[in-house]
């Protein structure tokens, strides 16, 4: 089974707040690995070449938090999700 | 501003064990939850052992709702499609009292979360915690992301989990880093009870465990499970971050190619993928557990860095790290002392239980680990490829063979190689 279709099995309840936010977009120019782009998970991270920049799908986020740890550059500003929003499991 | 004797932060085994063992003692205790009720944001394995939990709630197996009594723990060594395992059984572990069961961390959350309700303990759920209230100096509550959101308490239980953001904020924690936290990716699969009991050689209402090491993930320092729920599979890959950070690799990549070893594919086979789960372990092991407590503040369960990963202990190590924080939350309160020095109580006695003896114990594997990749490396290929020699029938004389698979060794890391490597995983497990 291909990534996407697995993350539409998880449940969401997705808030129109974006809980991730790229501290400074011009670090990404320089940074060399993208580490974001294939550790998360869910790839909530995308490197969009028309805008040369992160492009963040924040709605497929399933908190784990290994984006902010693993960012080389301390370049990721990841929260929590507002309470009740985001990922709801159905197992655990 | 409503107030508490004790606040406890996250609603999972450490903060509800903390709840339960305060509000025996008479506490008036809150437990503030980010997710829609107690289990709906956590995930582990997940092997729920028996002794902490009946501790929290005593013959809690008759109630609860778990999966499978573990009767069989099958430890694994992966090279490519070759597998060396061990697995000890005993069949007695499948009645009272049992050693462990599999479990649902949504269902059984849940559960524990009701069984606190029951003892008065107010659970407040769909709301984050953003940081310590502080009176001067002295912690007095915590403050949610609500409008108007501040409780008062006289202690403050940080059970967050592995991201410990009030822990950080309060100075007590530092940030995680890449070397000290593993992701997993998992999978729940569907399959008929009939199935697993076949594939696992199991009878029913009896359940298997499998870890496997090396291959599995790549040699990077992790470790893959297989668990049998009731009528499905837990399966998933927990690696450290930095590792397949630089080794290029993504969690759900490492967990596809572990399910396509054929022995795990026919485990498997014609299962129905039911929720694929994401969650951080924190395996930093003793050198990153952060500072326990301050004044009016204890820090339990993956908050803490509670976790053995060589023995895949976590849940049992929240418990009790839980249990014990609630009992010293509630005798500060009733002596009218939530000082530092009240609260250094509970580090004292985490220091005399398993908790921390365990982690001390193996305070230098992890690093013995990371700075020796061929440890998980070039080991499981060398164990496999003596397997393979000692079991090939092909005419070789016995005596040859077994100078063949010296050779095996001496040729890949040297005599000298050889007595290093012992050397250092003695002295990093004595």
């Amino acid at each position: 089974m291909k990534l996407d279709d697995k993350l539409y099995l998880v449940r969401f309840n997705t808030d129109t707040l974006n809980h991730i936010k790229i501290k400074n977009p011009d670090l990404c120019l320089k940074c060399k690995d993208k580490v974001c782009t294939f550790i998360c998970p869910a790839h909530v991270y995308d490197w969009d070449e028309e805008e040369n920049r992160i492009a963040v799908g924040y709605e497929g986020c399933l908190e784990c938090g290994t984006c902010r740890v693993a960012c080389t550059d301390d370049n990721i500003l990841w929260e929590y999700p507002r309470g009740g929003f985001g990922v709801s499991w159905k197992n655990g | 501003m409503e107030n508490f004797d004790v606040i406890v932060v996250g609603g999972g085994p450490a903060g509800l064990s903390a709840a339960i063992s305060a509000a025996r003692a008479g506490m008036k205790v809150c437990v503030v939850e980010r997710g829609d009720y107690p289990g709906t944001k956590n995930v582990m394995g997940g092997v729920l052992y028996t002794q902490p939990t009946n501790e929290v709630v005593p013959d809690f197996w008759k109630d609860a709702p778990l999966e499978r009594p573990v009767i069989e723990q099958r430890y694994g060594i992966m090279s490519k499609d070759e597998l060396f395992t061990a697995a000890y059984r005993d069949p007695a572990w499948g009645q009272p009292p049992y050693n462990a069961h599999t479990v649902l961390r949504v269902k059984f959350d849940r559960w524990l979360a009701e069984e606190a309700e029951k003892l008065g303990v107010m659970i407040v759920p769909e709301t984050v915690v953003d940081d310590l209230l502080y009176h001067g100096d002295d912690v007095v509550g915590v403050r949610t992301t609500r409008p108007d959101g501040d409780l008062g308490a006289k202690v403050v239980i940080l059970a967050e989990g592995a991201n410990n953001f009030v822990a950080v904020k309060a100075g007590l924690a530092k940030p995680l880093h890449p070397d000290s936290v593993a992701v997993v990716a998992k999978e729940i699969i569907a399959l008929p009870a009939e199935k697993i009991e076949d594939r696992f050689c199991l009878e029913p209402h009896e359940g298997a465990t499998i870890e496997l090491f090396g291959d599995s993930t790549d040699g990077i320092l992790g470790t893959s499970f297989i668990y049998t729920n009731k009528d499905s599979i837990s399966i998933g890959v927990g690696a450290m971050v930095g590792a397949m950070g630089r080794k290029g690799w993504s969690p759900n990549d490492l967990l596809e190619n572990l399910k396509a070893k054929p022995y795990i594919k026919r485990l498997l086979q014609g299962g129905e993928i039911k929720e694929y789960l994401a969650h951080l372990i924190p395996e930093g092991g003793y050198n990153s557990v952060p500072k326990l407590y301050r004044q009016g503040v204890m820090v339990v369960g993956d908050a803490a860095m509670f976790v053995n990963g060589l023995t895949r202990e976590g849940s049992n190590l929240a418990t009790t790290s839980g249990l014990i924080a609630g009992k010293v939350a509630a005798e500060a309160i009733q002596s009218g002392d939530t000082s530092a020095q009240a609260m250094s109580v509970y580090e004292t006695r985490l220091r005399d239980s398993f908790v921390i003896k365990d982690l001390y114990k193996f305070r230098n594997l992890i690093g013995l680990l990371e700075n020796n990749p061929h440890l998980l490396g070039e080991y499981p290929e060398m164990l496999n490829q003596a397997a393979r020699m000692y079991f090939t029938i092909d005419g070789t004389p016995k005596t040859e063979v077994f100078k063949n698979i010296m050779g095996v060794f001496t040729k890949r890391r040297g005599k000298s190689g050889l007595v290093k490597d012992m050397f250092k995983a003695w002295r990093a497990l004595k």
